[in-house]
C-alpha cells in the first residue's frame, strides 16, 4: 500500500516520468495561486475517478465479470477506453458545478483549464495504468490518490520556479515554453533519483 | 489558399511547438525510432478520420453535448487502432502501453476538431487533420531518431555507430533513454524554431 503510495507519487510520477498531463501542466503553470488550485481539483477529480473505473472494468467490462448475469463469456474490456472517458467526463462536470457554486474565485481562476481536465492525459492514463497493473479496489483508491498528489505537488514546484525565472533574463527564443521545459526535464532528473529507493 | 490548412501546421502552426498541444506522448513514445513510428500513423488516422467525421456532422451536432460527441468519435476511432496494434504488431503495442489509448485525448485531434472541424466543410477539415497530424509526426520522428541514435546507437534496431562494447568507437549516452532528455530536445527545438521565426517568440509577461 505504502510502497503504491509513494511511487506513484515520486518515482513513477505521471507528469515527470510518463509525460501525462502536460498540456495543462505546461499552460497552468505560470502563476502559483492558479497551480496549487489547478493541483486540488487533480487530487480530488483523480481520487474519485480511478477507484469508480476500477469499480466498473473488474465488475462489468473485464473478461467473465458479467457471469453474475450468465454472460460470462463475454470479454468487454476494449469498452475500456469509452467507458473511463465518460466517467472523467461527467466527474469533472459535476466538480465544475461545485467549484462554481461554493468557491466563485477558484472557479474562475481555472478559467477553461477545468473543462480540459477531462481530456488531461493524467487522469485517464491513470485509469488506464489501474488496469495495465491489475489494481485491486483498494489499491485503485491509493494510486489515484498518490499520483494526483505527485502532479500537483510537480505543478506546484513547477509554477513557484517558472515565477522566478520571469524575473530573469531568459534568451528571447527560450522564453516561455522553452524554459518551462528545461525546468521540467530538471525537476525530471530530480524525482527520478527517487526510483533508488525501496519502500516497506 | 486551398493548401493553406495543409501546409500551416507543419511548421508555421506546427501543433507542438507553437500551439503546444499533444506534448504527452510526443514525449512518452520517442524513447525509439519505431515506436514513434507507429504512434505518428496513429495519430494520422486519426486526426484525419475525427476531423472528416465531426466536420460532416457538424450541423447535427448540439452545442451543448458537443464535447461528449466529440471524444467519443475520437475514441471509436481509437479502440479500432488499438485493436489493430494488438493484433499485428504486438511488440510495438506492448511498447507502447498506454500511450495509444491516450490519444483519446490528445489534445492535438480534440484541439482541431474544436477548433476547426466544428467550423469548416470536409475537405478542408482533412487537409487540416492531415497537416496536424504530420506537423506532430516530424517532430516525433526528429526527437525519436535522435533519442535512439544516442541512447544504443541505432535506428529502427539497425547498428549506426558501433558501440564501444561491440568493438567501436560509440560509448551511449544512457541519459537519452531516460525522460528527463526528451524534454531537454523539446526545448532545444522550441528555441530553434521560434529562433528562426522570432515572432513566436513569447513576449514579456506584462503583469
Amino acid at each position: 500500500m505504502i510502497d503504491i503510495l509513494l511511487t506513484s507519487m515520486f518515482s513513477e510520477n505521471l507528469a515527470l516520468a510518463y509525460f501525462l498531463g502536460m498540456c495543462t501542466f505546461l499552460a497552468v503553470s505560470r502563476h502559483f495561486e492558479t497551480a496549487f488550485g489547478l493541483g486540488l481539483a487533480m487530487v480530488a477529480v483523480q481520487t474519485i475517478t480511478v477507484p469508480i473505473n476500477n469499480l466498473i472494468f473488474t465488475r462489468l467490462l473485464d473478461e467473465g465479470a458479467l457471469a453474475w448475469a450468465g454472460l460470462g463469456y463475454l470479454d468487454l474490456s476494449f469498452l475500456n477506453l469509452i467507458a473511463s472517458i465518460g466517467v472523467i467526463a461527467a466527474i469533472v462536470q459535476i466538480l465544475e458545478m461545485v467549484l462554481d457554486r461554493y468557491f466563485p474565485r477558484l472557479y474562475r481562476a481555472l478559467g477553461i483549464f477545468l473543462p480540459l481536465i477531462t481530456v488531461n492525459c493524467a487522469i485517464l492514463g491513470a485509469s488506464l495504468f489501474m488496469v495495465e497493473r491489475k489494481y485491486n479496489f483498494e489499491e485503485s483508491i491509493v494510486y489515484g490518490f498518490g499520483s494526483g498528489l505527485g502532479w500537483a505537488l510537480a505543478i506546484c514546484a513547477l509554477a513557484a520556479m517558472r515565477e522566478r525565472v520571469d524575473e530573469s533574463q531568459v534568451p528571447a527564443g527560450l522564453r516561455g515554453l522553452g524554459i518551462a521545459f528545461v525546468l521540467t526535464g530538471l525537476m525530471s532528473m530530480g524525482f527520478a533519483a527517487f526510483s533508488g529507493l525501496e519502500f516497506g | 489558399m486551398s493548401t493553406n490548412p495543409l501546409v500551416k501546421p507543419i511548421i508555421a502552426e506546427n501543433p507542438v511547438t507553437f500551439q503546444v498541444l499533444g506534448i504527452c506522448s510526443a514525449l512518452a513514445v520517442t524513447t525509439s525510432l519505431s515506436t514513434s513510428l507507429v504512434m505518428s500513423a496513429a495519430l494520422i488516422f486519426v486526426l484525419s478520420l475525427s476531423n472528416v467525421t465531426i466536420s460532416t456532422i457538424r450541423a447535427h451536432i448540439p452545442n451543448s453535448i458537443r464535447l461528449i460527441v466529440q471524444i467519443t468519435i475520437i475514441a471509436s476511432l481509437v479502440i479500432i487502432v488499438d485493436l489493430v496494434l494488438q493484433a499485428y504488431l504486438f511488440e510495438i503495442s506492448k511498447r507502447l502501453s498506454v500511450f495509444v489509448g491516450l490519444i483519446v485525448t490528445n489534445c492535438i485531434v480534440l484541439g482541431r476538431a474544436e477548433a476547426y472541424a466544428m467550423k469548416n466543410s470536409p475537405w478542408p477539415s482533412l487537409l487540416d487533420g492531415i497537416g496536424n497530424a504530420f506537423g506532430y509526426a516530424w517532430i516525433l520522428l526528429l526527437i525519436g531518431s535522435v533519442r535512439e541514435l544516442l541512447a544504443a546507437g541505432t535506428l529502427m534496431g539497425h547498428e549506426v555507430f558501433v558501440l564501444v562494447d561491440n568493438g567501436g568507437w560509440f560509448t551511449p549516452l544512457l541519459l537519452m533513454a531516460l525522460p528527463p532528455s526528451a524534454f531537454f530536445l523539446l526545448a532545444v527545438l522550441v528555441w530553434i524554431v521560434r529562433t528562426i521565426r522570432p515572432e513566436q517568440a513569447e513576449q514579456e509577461e506584462q503583469v
